[in-house]
């Protein structure tokens, strides 16, 4: 079990490092850092030299390696555009993105499981038919536009919810919250409500294939046949044994959640990871661009970690084949 | 199994949490008096003055610090934190300081303040060198007089220093805030998140990215000519929830409205679209230095070093059709480099007509009926709908058979390939100036003398045009004190310009702004936002 673990764990530092690598070498392709950071009328000498004080000239090798080295000790570096430490930019995004992303999933779960069992069940009603055309509509209308769609609904309209931000914070330690405001939670239903809809349509289907599965093996035969309640066979016997699956993929979402939140944050002005990482792209913010996507890398092998060591746990059978 | 859904969700988002005591975050529950809250695209960069010139945040930190001098509605320079000045010789202006102004942490300001201003102002961080002169010794007379010795006569001194803003000496000691934080610095300046001025409003709070929140500062020395109490600045990043929380009502004025939606900001019951002319000129550069263009099929020869073809591409040019249809009227064609607010002179000059059948002849006189190939180089997210007017451009020189492909590009890419960086690998191209002291000799030393292959001499002359005479004269409008005999000056090296065609004007951007019908505000012609003149009822 340990070995396993602190096998999966260096191969987990391998991924990291090759996403940092990988990143390094695009940064190659987003263009000049310091066009921003100086002014239109700045000399060309004072050009010059910023681009070497930032070490722009070096070889890309001896970037990463600088790089490498500093984040190994927890520096990350100064962003170019807001001047401040990555850390702390990170630092004080990354409740926002993660309160979105739990937002979201919740109302992906809440709303989907229980339309999966709806649609598994009930599978030639009209309510179904009509739930799945809604599931097809959740994933192939792009965040953009769902998210305007809700801004003008809600807000334009309507005049009920706020058309962006994140509301008041709350600081709990380091970790600021909106979930204890009324304006927080007020800004927090239109941004996470568009994030879910993706998720939903995804555990929707999922659910309700699994469940269509389940509904047909024996044990619910014989479930029917001992005289038990609908109620008890669907929600006791299926439902539970649907979920296996479903934690799984959730989990992997989660990882997804939160790396695509970027759309859904721009539009909503949400002051998230992914809106930090798009503005750092634009202005081509090498030190921002590298933080975030090591941050998301090292959020994925975590996951992914987890689930292999849960999956440990639930089947023995790994177990015996770990060295 | 709901436990271990409720396990796996909990572990992977939350992990362990302190809960060490709620409270507010300081600054955001006070919510007193008439609050202001507008939404802009971008963002302020620094809290330090003198880290970046650039128009947005040093315009927004004037609400909060001072220079000697200001501009006024209608961009006059006129005193601020200087009472009154005057020139003894031509090299030694005198500056007689304003008595009994506190800065906001309750220090006094003082000649003092000024003299490590200046020093500061030339530190290595500082983008903002310009501002005084090398050379210059800032001499302190007595508490409240300061002489500055030039080098050699400079008519426009003090035209960009509304922008140099005077910090205290004493909060800077305290602070540990002497030197500048430069672009390039590896830790945080006690600047990056707190100012200290004497203007009529002072930061409470600022958060990279998301808020700034100024406060109105109750023992400013001049007369508030507004009525507010707190002004929150929002970033909106995107262009249609911009518009969205305009019209929702949840920010009392956005800039920009794009151009596509002003016509539904006006028809909002609330809300209506400030629209003036704004200090940008948009141009375009041919590549006239190099012997054979990168980007063409014309090989052995480069066919704008004829003035017949930069001609031919000018009248070929239908600006009208490009303000109304892609500006949707939010631009005013010109024939010049500059805003005609900054040079008045200059509206006389008028753009060579637009006039197709006249430049065909002109390129067939060149040598080339048939047209030639070529590629433009364009930005995307730069100027008020830059790739279209690109687009646009591109289709209206197919009549005289030129056949542009262009290549829109972000303007993190852009500026570096059609820039001095990867050295003006481009052929033909798209930009804006603004000139930064609102002042012609700054147009053409950045954008139209001469320069070599690396960028030395006019920098941003992406196209490398070079006319020796325009140079002679630039030397000349540098020290020439009468300002009658300089504006002959700079009126002669516009005409020459235009005789060249060595650029294409275009147009002047217009500012657009969105604003809630109850705020009266002032749009001044730069950009600026002054909190003290905004009045909400």
């Amino acid at each position: 079990m340990l070995a396993f673990a602190i096998r999966r764990l260096l191969e987990a530092l391998a991924v990291i490092l090759a996403v940092a690598l990988i990143a390094f070498v695009l940064f190659r392709f987003v263009g000049d850092p310091v066009n921003q950071m100086v002014s239109q009328d700045a000399s060309l000498e004072d050009r010059l030299s910023l681009r070497r004080e930032l070490g722009l000239d070096d070889p890309i090798l001896l970037q990463f390696a600088r790089f490498v080295g500093h984040a190994a000790r927890g520096d990350f570096g100064v962003s170019y555009q807001m001047k401040q430490p990555v850390v702390n930019l990170i630092a004080e995004r990354f409740p926002a993105t993660i309160e979105l992303a739990l937002a979201a999933l919740l109302i992906a779960l809440a709303a989907g499981i229980p339309m999966g069992v709806y649609t598994a069940i009930h599978r030639d009603s009209w309510v179904s038919k009509s739930l799945l055309v809604l599931t097809v509509a959740g994933v192939s209308l792009p965040t953009f536009l769902i998210g305007i769609l809700l801004i003008y609904l809600f807000a334009v309209v309507l005049h009920i919810l706020p058309a962006f931000g994140r509301g008041e914070v709350v600081s709990i330690g380091f970790w600021k919250t909106g979930l204890l405001t009324t304006s927080g939670l007020r800004a927090l239903v239109l941004p996470a409500m568009t994030l879910s809809l993706f998720q939903m349509t995804l555990i929707t289907r999922l659910v309700r294939t699994e469940m269509l599965e389940v509904l047909r093996t024996d044990y619910i035969r014989f479930a029917r046949a001992r005289g038990l309640t609908e109620r008890a066979i669907n929600y006791g016997h299926a439902l539970r044994n649907t979920l296996v699956p479903v934690v799984t993929v959730i989990g992997l979402q989660f990882g997804s959640v939160v790396a695509f939140a970027i759309v859904t944050e721009s539009v909503f002005q949400w002051p998230g990871m992914g809106l930090m990482f798009i503005q750092a792209v634009q202005a081509a913010d090498i030190p921002v661009m590298a933080a975030y996507l090591i941050l998301v890398g090292f959020l994925f092998v975590t996951i992914n970690l987890a689930v292999d060591l849960l999956y440990l746990r639930i089947d023995p059978r790994l177990r015996a084949g770990a060295p | 199994m709901s436990l271990r859904v409720v396990a796996l969700v909990g572990a992977i988002g939350l992990g362990v949490l302190p809960i060490s005591g709620v409270y507010p975050v300081p600054g955001s529950n006070t919510a007193p008096g008439k609050v202001f809250t507008y939404a802009f695209q971008g963002d302020l960069n620094s809290l330090d003055p003198y880290t970046l010139n650039e128009t947005f945040t040093l315009g927004t930190l004037g609400n909060v610090m001072e220079g000697l001098v200001r501009r006024d509605k209608s961009l006059k320079i006129v005193p601020a934190l200087a009472e009154s000045w005057e020139t003894l010789e031509p090299t030694r202006w005198r500056f007689h300081l304003r008595k009994g102004v506190k800065f906001h942490d309750g220090s006094p300001f003082s000649a003092d303040d000024v003299v490590f201003s200046a020093e500061r102002v030339h530190q290595p961080g500082s983008q903002l060198k310009t501002r005084i002169p090398p050379g210059t010794k800032v001499v302190k007379i007595d508490d409240y007089t300061v002489d500055f010795i030039l080098p050699t006569p400079n008519p426009i001194l003090i035209s960009e220093w509304e922008t140099w803003f005077i910090l205290s000496k004493r909060w800077a000691e305290a602070h540990e805030a002497t030197l500048v934080q430069a672009a390039t610095a590896t830790s945080l300046s006690p600047f990056a998140l707190q100012a200290n001025g004497t203007g009529p409003f002072m930061i409470v709070k600022h958060e990279p990215g998301v808020r700034t929140v100024f406060r109105s500062n109750p023992n400013w020395w001049g007369k508030h000519e507004g009525n507010l109490d707190q002004v929150v600045l929002q970033t909106v990043q995107t262009d249609s929830t911009r518009v969205a929380a305009l019209l929702a009502g949840d920010v009392d004025m956005i800039d920009p409205v794009p151009v596509q939606d002003i016509d539904r900001v006006n028809a909002g019951a609330n809300v209506k679209v400030l629209a003036g002319p704004e200090l940008r000129t948009i141009f375009l550069n041919m590549d006239s230095m190099r012997d054979e263009l990168l980007y063409s099929d014309v090989k052995g020869k480069n066919p704008f070093k004829d003035v017949r073809v930069r001609r031919a591409f000018y009248e070929a040019i239908d600006i009208n059709t490009i303000d109304s249809k892609i500006m949707h009227g939010m631009a005013t064609p010109t024939a010049l480099l500059i805003s005609p607010l900054l040079f008045p002179r200059g509206s006389s000059l008028q753009r060579w007509p637009y006039d197709v059948a006249e430049a065909r002849k002109l390129m067939s006189e060149a040598g080339y009926p048939n047209g030639f190939s070529l590629v433009m180089d364009c930005p995307n997210d730069r100027y008020v709908n830059d790739a279209e007017i690109c687009q646009a451009v591109a289709a209206m020189l197919s009549k005289i058979n030129v056949k542009v492909t262009v290549n829109a590009l972000p303007k993190s890419k852009y500026f570096e390939k059609a820039g001095p960086t990867r050295k003006y690998d481009s052929s033909f191209n798209l930009v804006g100036w603004t000139p930064g002291s609102l002042d012609s000799l700054n147009v053409l030393v950045n954008t139209v003398i001469c320069r070599d292959k690396d960028g030395k001499g006019g920098t941003f002359n992406f196209g490398g045009y070079c006319n020796p005479r325009i140079d002679a004269l630039a030397q000349k409008i540098r020290v020439e004190t009468d300002t009658g005999k300089r504006d002959e000056l700079i009126a002669e090296a516009y005409q020459i310009l235009h005789d060249d065609a060595g650029m294409i004007p275009l147009h002047q951007q217009s500012l657009a702004w969105g604003v809630s019908k109850d705020i009266d505000l002032v749009q001044r012609a730069d950009g600026q936002l002054r909190f003290d003149w905004i009045t909400k009822h």
